[in-house]
């Protein structure tokens, strides 16, 4: 079940928006940012209602290119793509987060509401919305809002948007191709599971108790089809 | 026979209840119509399979939507709200619904643990005087719960409890390494744990139905027909009899009576095409859930039953009760930078705790049991959140960005112990649905209204449960994760119906001035009707009610083959 993914790119230009700005944030006008496009047609056991929804919610346009670009940027700050298993724009982050962001309605207000006062802020310290400056100045703001113990109440919306686009990024990631291999995730095949390997079991200073293994799955004979005496006694 | 003659029974509603009052009515010989209202479903039909996706095949990665609250991936269609069929509430209830609107109903996503009800849960009156005893016992069940056993499978080990029966068990899988955490833990707190019993194939049962290959996910339905859900293991063997015709996509509206008052078929509605339908059979068998089943009763009012069908006794609908949920989690740092390896495991826990302080003093009636989480599972929505919270425990700080959270990531992966009690509440006569005069839903049939509330019972049971979750957590090793609820939030206890055990609209019992049905689930009010679903429950015990409602289906559908053959029915 290999991903199939289309290793196609998006594009979008970063353009200074805010209209005070502009003239201050040309240096950063005409830098691309990219990232791995998205499907926008899946097939995973759906119902019709299901289908229907889902082509709304791919029909709907709910962020400005604007947005959309700084939710690049930010999701490239969170899980950048100087790895060997990818970043975040590798595995598709903006897509993905455009997608949820419309699929689940309490999200909505939190990120566009987010964006807006990551860029007043960016524009308070440096005249810029947030990718309009320079790259140290972004990694200055990001450092004033990326840990939840900062008690400053002004850095307080800040800090709860920069959690939330964490969240999603992450969990946007680890649910990709890319995710998994960096997580070493082994699972989702068939397989006859016979226990934690006994070397795990050896780190780990624990064993099987010998009447508990009693008890359970004689993996050699799950084929053979089960029978019992009158006592409830597996016989096969 | 031609079209109009009548069914030798209509089964409405495919779950645990009605699968098994339709696989044995058919297998004597009987010519049975099976009602339900969602579509045909098969796991093994690849555009309605959901296991064995990766997340990705989702554009929202498995997250939970209206359509699908237990995750994107789930396997039952339905819901807490279904767009055009509302529910009511009195003041000051909080009911919870589930309804599953497809073939299986909801065994495509229950959990599978599979527990016998015991001896003393069909006397719960006699020990501590409360609610009602059941007008029959363990012995008159055990039959049946031993023809469930080998027909459908379920592993689990023969351990000699006395009020958590023997069975015919496929042997359990091996506990995973949080497991083996929870037992050591468990040990120390003197408290017992056993393997799990749930109806999943570790070995072979037939040449009809797979064999489990561990892949955790029976909650989104077996497509090898290696778990139990009553469409893969009941329905289609029926159908493949020849001798039973499914009605899908088609909504019971009222059981039809006679003069006589006694059933001559069902009035429904093709929910697709809106067209009226009338199926005519000698005998009716309701499994449409506890309240769905109620709320057909009720609307069956006629000149001969002007209560509701059944209702003479005003007792359709009352005694509806829940089973109690509680849960908490640990952060468990000796599953930090664990091994990596396949440990999905089958659907759920390995190992769980039955009620082990029947004798014990205690502030509450009645007992729980523990369910225990956790593991390398796979990740979905969600997975990521707070990824590196724990960190707080390790005097490190919380947050930051870049390629150090990868390394976060997988140092906490798989390294959370949880534990969930589900217990038994007692069944209160106040406690009901009723129809709810003033809405319809969009069949025209009217919507049901809840009242219920819990009694200090239930909360100081769940206090009880608190404590024991928090000593069996850090017994293990746990640092306790989220506060512990207190008397503001009656200590974490579930909202009446959360747990999806709602049971007893339709009590059966010897009296007929206090129950609806007899010891059969046969209507007192009319012989031909029957009630094979979870309704006909006295009381829930602290077990998961699945394999007693398909002990009793089975005990019903027999008594009901046997009364043809006398010619009663």
């Amino acid at each position: 079940m290999d991903t199939k993914r289309r290793e196609t790119l998006k594009s979008l230009l970063l353009a200074p928006l805010a209209a005070g700005a502009a003239a201050s944030a040309g240096c950063a006008a005409g830098r691309q940012v990219n990232w791995t496009e998205l499907p926008r047609e899946y097939s995973y056991g759906r119902t019709e209602a299901e289908r229907q929804r889902d082509r709304e919610l791919f029909a709907e346009s709910w962020f400005s290119e604007h947005e959309l670009v700084t939710i690049a940027v930010l999701c490239d700050i969170i899980l950048p793509s100087d790895h060997p298993n990818g970043g975040a724009l590798d595995a598709g982050l903006p897509d993905f987060v455009e997608f949820i962001v419309k699929d689940r309605e309490t999200l909505k207000l939190p990120v566009r509401g987010g964006i807006a006062w990551l860029d007043s802020y960016a524009i308070a310290e440096f005249g810029a919305d947030f990718v309009n400056i320079d790259e140290a100045q972004r990694l200055a703001i990001c450092d004033c809002i990326a840990w939840p113990d900062v008690e400053d109440p002004v850095l307080q919306p800040g800090i709860r948007f920069f959690s939330l686009m964490r969240d999603l990024t992450l969990t946007g990631y680890y649910t990709t191709g890319q995710g998994f291999r960096d997580l070493g995730y082994q699972g989702n095949v068939a397989n006859v599971w016979d226990g934690v390997p006994a070397e795990v079991l050896a780190r780990h200073g624990l064993q099987y108790e010998p009447e508990w293994l009693a008890k359970c799955v004689d993996q050699s004979r799950r084929d053979i089809i089960a029978s019992w005496d009158d006592d409830m006694n597996l016989t096969s | 026979m031609s079209a109009n003659e009548p069914y030798d029974a209509i089964v409405v509603g495919s779950g645990a209840g009605g699968g098994i009052a339709t696989w044995r009515l058919a297998q004597a010989g009987l010519r049975v119509a099976l009602v339900e209202a969602g579509p045909w479903y098969d796991p093994a039909d690849d555009s309605q399979r959901t296991q064995f996706r990766y997340p990705w095949e989702s554009p929202r990665r498995g997250a939970s939507t209206r359509l699908r609250p237990f995750g994107d991936f789930n396997a039952c269609i339905g819901g807490w709200e279904l767009d055009g069929e509302p529910f009511t509430t009195a003041e000051g209830t909080d009911f919870m619904w589930w309804r599953a609107r497809m073939l299986g109903g909801r065994t495509n996503h229950w959990g599978r643990i599979s527990l016998r009800f015991g001896p003393l849960d069909f006397r719960r009156r006699d020990i501590d005087g409360l609610g009602d005893n059941w007008p029959i016992g363990y012995e008159d069940v055990k039959p049946y719960y031993d023809k469930v056993d080998k027909l459908v499978g379920v592993f689990g080990t023969n351990e000699g409890l006395p009020n958590d029966p023997d069975g015919f068990f496929l042997p359990p899988p091996k506990p995973r390494l949080h497991e083996l955490y929870y037992i050591r833990g468990a040990r120390r707190a003197g408290v017992p744990v056993y393997p799990a019993r749930k109806s999943i194939l570790t070995k072979r049962i037939n040449n009809d139905r797979g064999v489990c290959v561990y892949c955790r996910q029976c909650d989104r339905a077996c497509s090898l027909h290696a778990d139990f859900s009553s469409s893969t293991v009941l329905i289609y063997p029926a159908v493949a009899s020849g001798r039973v015709d499914v009605y899908t996509n088609t909504m019971v509206r009222k059981v039809d009576t006679g003069p006589d008052g006694s059933a001559t078929g069902v009035s429904c509605i093709d929910r697709g095409s809106r067209q009226e339908l009338r199926i005519s059979g000698r005998s009716v068998v309701l499994a449409a859930s506890a309240c769905s089943s109620a709320r057909i009763l009720l609307n069956s009012i006629s000149a001969t039953h002007s209560a509701g069908l059944g209702n003479s006794s005003g007792h359709v609908g009352r005694y509806l009760h829940d089973s109690t949920g509680a849960s908490r989690a640990a952060f468990l740092p000796e599953l930090m930078d664990r091994d990596i390896y396949n440990e999905d495991g089958v659907g759920g826990m390995h190992v769980y705790t039955p009620w082990w302080l029947e004798d014990a003093n205690l502030d509450f009636a009645r007992g729980y049991h523990l369910e225990i989480g956790g593991g390398m599972g796979m990740p979905s929505y969600g997975f990521g959140f707070a990824a590196n919270q724990y960190k707080e425990f390790l005097g490190e700080r919380v947050g930051g960005y870049g390629n150090g959270l990868r390394d976060d990531v997988r140092r906490f992966y798989g390294s959370r112990l949880s534990i969930a009690c589900r217990g038994e509440s007692v069944p209160q006569y106040g406690n009901y649905c009723e129809l709810d005069p003033d809405v319809v839903d969009e069949w025209g049939i009217p919507v049901l209204r809840f009242d219920y509330r819990w009694t200090e019972q239930e909360i100081n049971q769940a206090r009880h449960m608190q404590d024991t979750m928090e000593e069996l957590l850090e017994a293990s090793g746990g640092i306790l994760l989220g506060g512990k609820p207190g008397p503001e939030r009656q200590y974490g206890l579930t909202q009446p119906g959360e747990i999806i055990h709602e049971v007893g609209t339709t009590r059966m019992g010897d009296d007929p001035a206090t129950s609806v049905t007899n010891r059969f689930g046969q209507l007192h009010d009319a012989g031909n009707v029957f009630v094979a679903d979870a309704g006909t429950f006295v009381s829930q015990a602290d077990k998961n009610p699945t394999w007693t409602i398909m002990a009793l289906a089975w005990r019903s559908s027999d008594y009901i083959i046997d009364q043809m053959r006398q010619r009663n029915l």
